[in-house]
Formats: structure tokens, C-alpha cells, sequence
């Protein structure tokens, strides 16, 4: 990870990095927002900070902090995290590919600072795992690279929304710009008509099994979504070309 | 006696983080997904994207929103717009960002729309 010297002099890393900046300030809006939230839910200071610096899952803690503020019990409240966070199961099946090649605590470190954005950034950059050594690395230091800059600004923007929590009003909708940079990212993921269809399907799926509990909508989106595809892909193989460069 | 659950369940929460992060690597048995699965997953990342989104930007406390006075579908759509022109070249998710606020605050604080 970002704390070895061959992944932070390696090119890639710096690569990495430059593709997540341009994110950065709707990450920091988000983790900002989550953290006001903490504490306007009746956390404690010493909670809060010991929940952002180690939990680092905004949609999860979102989830959890009105149960932990209830005094709900603890295996509910894991429970919910893990449900929220299925996406990540996902995403792990895709991922392993990459990375079983690294050892296992390298493996653990990476996955655990690999949030939604960075996942998706680092299987646009690389579509095929690399096969060599050299290969491998730049895969391992743009993945190290990019999860730094949105772990740091994810850490600051959070602790200084606890700092601030009682002077940023949460009605302000500052939030939203975490919203407008997964749209910007998503744009940039567009990049096939099949893709493109991913996405209208996801998205409407994800709204029509809205009312599931724990977030599982987007689970069945993200199903409903590949199943899609992929019949589609297999039905009319040649009538689909990917083009370069997103939408 | 409170404050020690509550670390308690915070490092379970960590736990969580790592566990379903790394769910399917963190066994070193020897295993491949069936090609159609790992075929099918190019398709998830933005599938994934999607579904958080789009309910963030036509939904209002658990409800469909009315489209036309919906501040963040204009805002949503003007970012889109940004990022066709811009042809997603350079730091043009700043951009979506930055054209996306521009829409959204005047219409949200303004207007009052949500």
C-alpha cells in the first residue's frame, strides 16, 4: 500500500492519485456531511473520531450510527454494516483476480482502503489483470496512489465535520456534491452501449426495489444489471463495440 | 460500561469494512470464477454507481420527486451535459462537480426547491 516505498516512487502511483483529485471535493463533501451527522445524532467526540479513523465506510456508518446512538444490540448493528457494505462482496470477487498475487496482509491493507471510487477507477484503468511482474506493480502502485489521496481527504474533510458540526447546517445540501462527483465518474465509466445500459438498468432497478431494507436495493441492481448485460452481450456479441474515452 | 459497548461495536465495524471488502481473497485456496461471471463483472462497477445515484437524485424521503421542481435533476443533468462537452477530457469530474453546485445551491437555497 501507499506506505511502501516501491508502490509510492513507481509512476503509476502518482497516476492514481491524479485520477482521484479530480473527485476529491465531493469525497470531502460527503465524509464532511458524515461526519456533522455523527455528532448531530448525539455521538460523542471520542466515538466519532475513533469511527471515522477506522471504520471508513460512509454508507455503513451512516447506517450504523442511529442504531449505536439507540443502543441497538451489536449484532444488529454489524448485521446492517454488512448488508450495507454487500457491494464490497462484489466488487472483492472482481478484484481478486488482481490481487491474489500479493501477500495476504498486503492483500487485507489494500481491499479495506479500496472504497467505492477507487475500486471503480482502478478496474477502469486496468480491464485485464496484468499477467507480469512489472504489470502487477503499476497495478498495485496506481491502486496505492489513488486510495491515499481519497483515504486523506476522506479523513480531514470527516474530523473537520466533527470539528465544525455545530456550525455547518446540514439543510444546506453540501452533501450533494458527493452525489455530483459519482455522476461525473459514472459518466466516465460509460464507455460501451452495453455499459450505458448497465447503468439506465441499475439505476432504475435501484429505485423500483427502493423500499427494500439496508440498502439491498442496490445489490439487486447491480444483479439485475449484469444479467442484462450479459444476455444481451451473448445474443448480439458483434453488435456491441466499445468506444474509448467514456460518454 | 456504556462507552466500552460502544467501542466494541465500532471495531466490529471495522471488522465489517475489512471483512466485505475482502470477502472473496482472503482465503489463499485455489479457485477461479466461471469466465461468465468474471465477463459479467465489467459490468458492475457502474451498475453499482448507478443504483446509488440515481435514487439520491429523483427520490425525496423515500418517494418519487417531481421532476421539474427537482433542484438536483437540473443540477445532475448540467453536469452530465459538462462532462459530454468536455469529452470527459481533463479534471472534469471537478467540473461536473463544480457546474452541478452552481445549479444546485441558487435552485435549493433560492427557490427552496429539494
Amino acid at each position: 500500500m501507499f506506505f511502501i516505498k516501491e508502490n509510492y516512487s513507481h509512476p503509476a502511483f502518482k497516476e492514481g492519485m491524479k485520477d482521484i483529485s479530480s473527485a476529491a471535493p465531493g469525497i470531502a463533501a460527503w465524509g464532511m456531511m458524515i461526519g456533522v451527522a455523527m455528532i448531530q445524532s448525539g455521538m460523542n467526540v471520542f466515538d466519532s473520531v475513533l469511527m471515522t479513523l477506522i471504520v471508513f465506510a460512509g454508507s455503513s456508518q451512516l447506517a450504523a450510527i442511529p442504531l449505536l446512538v439507540a443502543g441497538a444490540p451489536l449484532w444488529v448493528i454489524w448485521a446492517t454494516a454488512f448488508c450495507v457494505n454487500l457491494r464490497f462482496v462484489v466488487f472483492s470477487a472482481h478484484l481478486r483476480a488482481y490481487m491474489m498475487s500479493w501477500p495476504r496482509w498486503e492483500r487485507l491493507i489494500a481491499a479495506y482502503l479500496t472504497a467505492d471510487l477507487s475500486y471503480v477507477q482502478f478496474v477502469r484503468r486496468f480491464e485485464k489483470p496484468a499477467e507480469d511482474p512489472q504489470g502487477r506493480r503499476s497495478e498495485q502502485a496506481y491502486l496505492a496512489g489513488n486510495c491515499f489521496l481519497n483515504w486523506s481527504s476522506w479523513m480531514i474533510a470527516s474530523l473537520t465535520g466533527i470539528a465544525l458540526a455545530h456550525y455547518i447546517p446540514t439543510d444546506w445540501g453540501l452533501g450533494f456534491a458527493g452525489v455530483l462527483a459519482l455522476v461525473g465518474v459514472t459518466c466516465s465509466l460509460a464507455s460501451s452501449t452495453l455499459k450505458r445500459l448497465s447503468c439506465l438498468v441499475g439505476g432504475v432497478v435501484a429505485i423500483f426495489f427502493f423500499t427494500l431494507p439496508l440498502k439491498l436495493n442496490i445489490l439487486v441492481a447491480i444483479a439485475f444489471a449484469v444479467i442484462f448485460c450479459l444476455g444481451l452481450e451473448m445474443l448480439y456479441q458483434q453488435r456491441f463495440k466499445p468506444s474509448k474515452g467514456g460518454l | 460500561m456504556e462507552e466500552f459497548w460502544h467501542i466494541v461495536c465500532i471495531l466490529g465495524l471495522a471488522l465489517v469494512t475489512v471483512l466485505t471488502r475482502s470477502f472473496f481473497f482472503i482465503s489463499e485456496r485455489q479457485w477461479e470464477l466461471p469466465a461468465l461471471v468474471q465477463r459479467g463483472l465489467q459490468y458492475a462497477p457502474i451498475a453499482a454507481l448507478s443504483a446509488v445515484i440515481i435514487p439520491e437524485i429523483f427520490m425525496y424521503h423515500s418517494a418519487l420527486s417531481p421532476v421539474l421542481s427537482n433542484a438536483r435533476v437540473y443540477a445532475a443533468l448540467g453536469g452530465t451535459l459538462f462532462f459530454i462537452a468536455r469529452k470527459g477530457q481533463g479534471q472534469v469530474v471537478l467540473g461536473t462537480i463544480l457546474v452541478g453546485m452552481a445549479i444546485y445551491l441558487p435552485l435549493h437555497l433560492g427557490l427552496g426547491w429539494n
